[in-house]
């Protein structure tokens, strides 16, 4: 462990926070492929985005490096943009099915 | 001197001015709604003109040249001259120059093709008159002088070959000159068709000249006669000199690629008079003649050239003999004197060869515009038991076939007798008595059937109808004047080489040119003998064809005769009627087209319907079709894929994630 100069040793062990991310990403992962309502599935991949930022941000603190804090801020960026779409996308499709159900929206097929 | 290219350049030039004007002039007049008469007063004088003097121009600058050149060439000063135009190709140290040659050989062509060339170029002006298509003519026929000038003068194999195309290509241009009939459209695809079968034998055979000598050019006869080639092996040599047999066997009509010219006749006559009689025709000839000093390093090829020669002479001559069509007469009798003059190459006698394509080139011109000007006082009536009695009618006409017949039947002193028995002599000379069989029996046939087209159309009455007869009419001027100067190249031109060591003009002057063969030589008692041999067999033929062929029917059958037999006596209705094997073979023409037709054409299209119906259909057709299939095969299978459901596509992106770490992972 050689933290750079300036930053306090962790107290908590890294392996915590590696845990703790991939254990968030899988229920994310778990929640987007099972759930059927959209806005779950919508949760479930924020919640894997913020696991994956989570792991990302660990990775750089055991290696010392700064870029992980940049990866993270687009990807918080981005994120926003995506729920703000995605959001969008849902109450025009509530609109036109009453629903926004994924299993009842599946005209586009074969 | 002039430069010689400015000889094949000038017929050029009338071509592009002629054809420029008949361009112009057949628009305007397709836009006008014109058309089918004949064109107006100025624009024949303009194609007359231009066509007739760009050739007569030429004629002047040719003898212009060779005459001088002749002169030195008979003080034995002469070396071949060669002018080289520019470079045409280059590749590493090969290079064919654009360059043109005259020598011995050259000049002797050059004399009669562009004599007898402009005299039929002004007879046409006679002849073509009345025709829509004057200005397609004249163009036409300017750029087969041009094409047959640069084949003679080509100083090199290429050079030879772009003349030798030309001539091909103006051939079936005119032989097609009345595309609107099928029949002639057909004859000039034929002709074309056939020519190609030569002309691969012939480019072959160029190669051949360069991998064996390195160069193209006429110096390679030099190296041939002192026997220098670079891969020596004679088996090479035997190929080269069959290759280029076969090219001359397209060009000239022998035997097995003789059938174009019967059916080339299709063509106006005065075409069938220059390209198809007298000068194209006798390109072969002249190939081999120039090509003698590779020849004879293959006796054996010769001993084939001397056979093919001698056995399309008296085949055309046996179909000669029951042809009713006065040009088909003529045409087959071109190809049995075509094979005279391959006879006399094959034993070795090229001068005697290159005699009778001299003097052959009078005589048969005057008879193929003798018989243009029979058809045109008939208004295209060919059949000869239509004719008869013209003699009084045409007496112009008469005169002058019935010396260019007696030329080619041999009689003495016409030129043909000479030739002809030079060919003769030469045969016996050499040692060949079955060839000499066949030559004279050929003279006989040739008498034979040259005299029944002069009685058949000359003698006892006519037979035409009565708006034919009320018509007759001698030609005019233009077609009369050319047909007594070839009348008397017909008498004249044999005297250049007269037997028994009286007039050797021709031989001395042909010598440097040609190669060298061993003389043999015959006692004049022996000589003389064999004259007198094919002169009565002339006059055998002669007297046969005068007896049978009255022109008057024979009184006791004339009632209940069918019109093909009404002209002709009784014992000559049994030998070329149709009854009888020989009879209807000859009147058939021996079958040979339909042989063709069922031994040739039939195996290829059989092979084209294998290649349309197996390869293209199934294999070509079925691998398209067979990969179309498997797409829409999978397709049909792999669009199931497409669920409409996001969960089934979010387990796939995750499927496919994991797939990819585990790649990353683990390889």
């Amino acid at each position: 462990m050689s933290p750079l100069p300036g930053i306090a040793p962790m107290s908590v062990p890294p392996a915590a926070f590696l845990a703790a991310g991939t254990i968030l990403f899988v229920i994310g992962l778990i929640g987007a492929l099972l759930k059927r309502n959209a806005l779950s599935i919508f949760l479930s991949i924020e919640l894997m985005m913020n696991a994956v930022n989570l792991l990302f941000l660990t990775w750089g603190r055991m290696r010392g490096d700064a870029s992980s804090h940049v990866i993270v801020f687009f990807v918080i960026a981005i994120a926003a943009a995506e729920a703000a779409v995605g959001l969008a996308v849902f109450v025009a499709l509530f609109r036109a099915r009453q629903t926004i159900e994924v299993d009842r929206v599946n005209l586009l097929k074969w | 001197m002039k430069p010689l290219y400015w000889i094949p350049l000038l017929p050029l030039l009338g071509f592009v001015l002629n054809g420029a004007v008949a361009l112009a002039s057949s628009s305007r007049r397709a836009r006008r709604g014109e058309g089918g008469e004949r064109l107006p007063y100025g624009e024949r004088l303009f194609h007359g003109i231009v066509g007739v003097g760009s050739v007569g121009a030429a004629t002047v600058l040719a003898f212009g040249a060779l005459v001088p050149w002749s002169e030195q060439a008979f003080a034995g000063r002469a070396l071949p001259v060669v002018e080289t135009a520019f470079t045409w190709m280059f590749a590493g140290d090969f290079s064919v120059a654009v360059a043109f040659r005259l020598d011995a050989l050259s000049a002797l062509m050059l004399s009669f093709v562009t004599f007898v060339g402009t005299l039929i170029h002004l007879y046409s002006v006679g002849y073509m008159q009345e025709e829509e298509g004057y200005g397609r003519y004249f163009a036409f026929l300017n750029l087969f002088m041009f094409a047959m000038l640069t084949l003679v003068l080509g100083a090199n194999l290429p050079v030879l070959f772009i003349g030798w195309e030309g001539v091909g290509l103006c051939s079936y241009l005119l032989i097609g000159y009345y595309y609107d009939k099928d029949f002639a459209a057909a004859a000039g695809k034929k002709a074309f068709v056939v020519n190609r079968v030569g002309d691969v034998g012939f480019v072959l055979g160029i190669f051949g000249v360069l991998a064996l000598f390195g160069t193209t050019d006429f110096s390679f006869l030099e190296a041939a006669k002192q026997q220098v080639l670079s891969g020596s092996a004679p088996l090479s040599v035997y190929a080269v000199c069959l290759l280029l047999f076969l090219g001359a066997c397209g060009k000239s009509a022998q035997v097995p690629l003789y059938v174009w010219l019967p059916d080339a006749m299709a063509g106006p006559t005065p075409v069938s008079a220059l390209i198809h009689a007298a000068t194209m025709v006798t390109a072969g000839v002249y190939l081999v003649a120039r090509t003698s000093a590779l020849f004879v390093l293959a006796p054996d090829a010769l001993t084939l050239v001397a056979w093919v020669g001698a056995g399309t002479a008296v085949f055309a001559a046996s179909i000669g003999l029951a042809q009713n069509d006065i040009k088909k007469v003529l045409a087959y009798s071109t190809v049995s004197q075509l094979g005279y003059m391959f006879l006399a190459c094959g034993v070795g006698a090229f001068a005697a060869g290159m005699f009778h394509v001299f003097t052959h080139s009078f005589f048969k011109a005057c008879l193929f515009l003798g018989s243009g000007s029979v058809i045109h006082a008939l208004h295209h009536e060919q059949d000869m038991r239509k004719m008869g009695g013209l003699a009084p009618r045409l007496p112009q006409t008469f005169r002058t076939m019935l010396i260019a017949t007696l030329a080619i039947a041999g009689i003495v002193p016409f030129a043909g007798f000479f030739s002809k028995d030079q060919i003769l002599g030469s045969v016996a000379a050499g040692g060949h008595p079955a060839l000499y069989v066949v030559g004279v029996a050929t003279a006989a046939m040739t008498a034979f059937y040259m005299f029944r087209l002069i009685r058949m159309t000359f003698a006892g009455e006519f037979r035409g109808t009565h708006e034919q007869e009320h018509h007759l009419h001698e030609s005019p001027a233009t077609m009369t004047v050319p047909l007594w100067i070839l009348a008397a190249g017909s008498v004249l031109s044999g005297f250049i080489w007269v037997p028994m060591g009286v007039s050797n003009l021709l031989p001395r002057f042909l010598a440097p040119a040609l190669a060298e063969m061993p003389e043999h030589h015959m006692s004049h008692g022996a000589e003389l003998g064999l004259m007198a041999l094919s002169l009565g067999a002339a006059l055998a033929g002669i007297a046969l064809a005068v007896r049978w062929y009255t022109g008057r029917p024979a009184p006791e059958h004339a009632a209940h005769r069918p019109a093909e037999e009404i002209v002709v006596s009784p014992a000559a209705a049994a030998f070329c009627g149709k009854t009888g094997l020989l009879g209807a073979l000859v009147k058939n023409k021996w079958n040979v087209d339909e042989g063709i037709e069922a031994g040739v054409l039939g195996p290829f299209r059989g092979i084209g319907r294998v290649l349309w119906k197996g390869v293209d259909a199934l294999v070509i057709d079925g691998i398209a079709n067979a990969s179309a299939f498997l797409v829409e095969l999978a397709g049909d299978l792999l669009r199931f894929f497409t669920t409409g459901n996001v969960r089934n596509y979010a387990l796939g992106f995750t499927l496919g994630a994991l797939v990819l770490v585990a790649y990353v992972l683990f390889f």
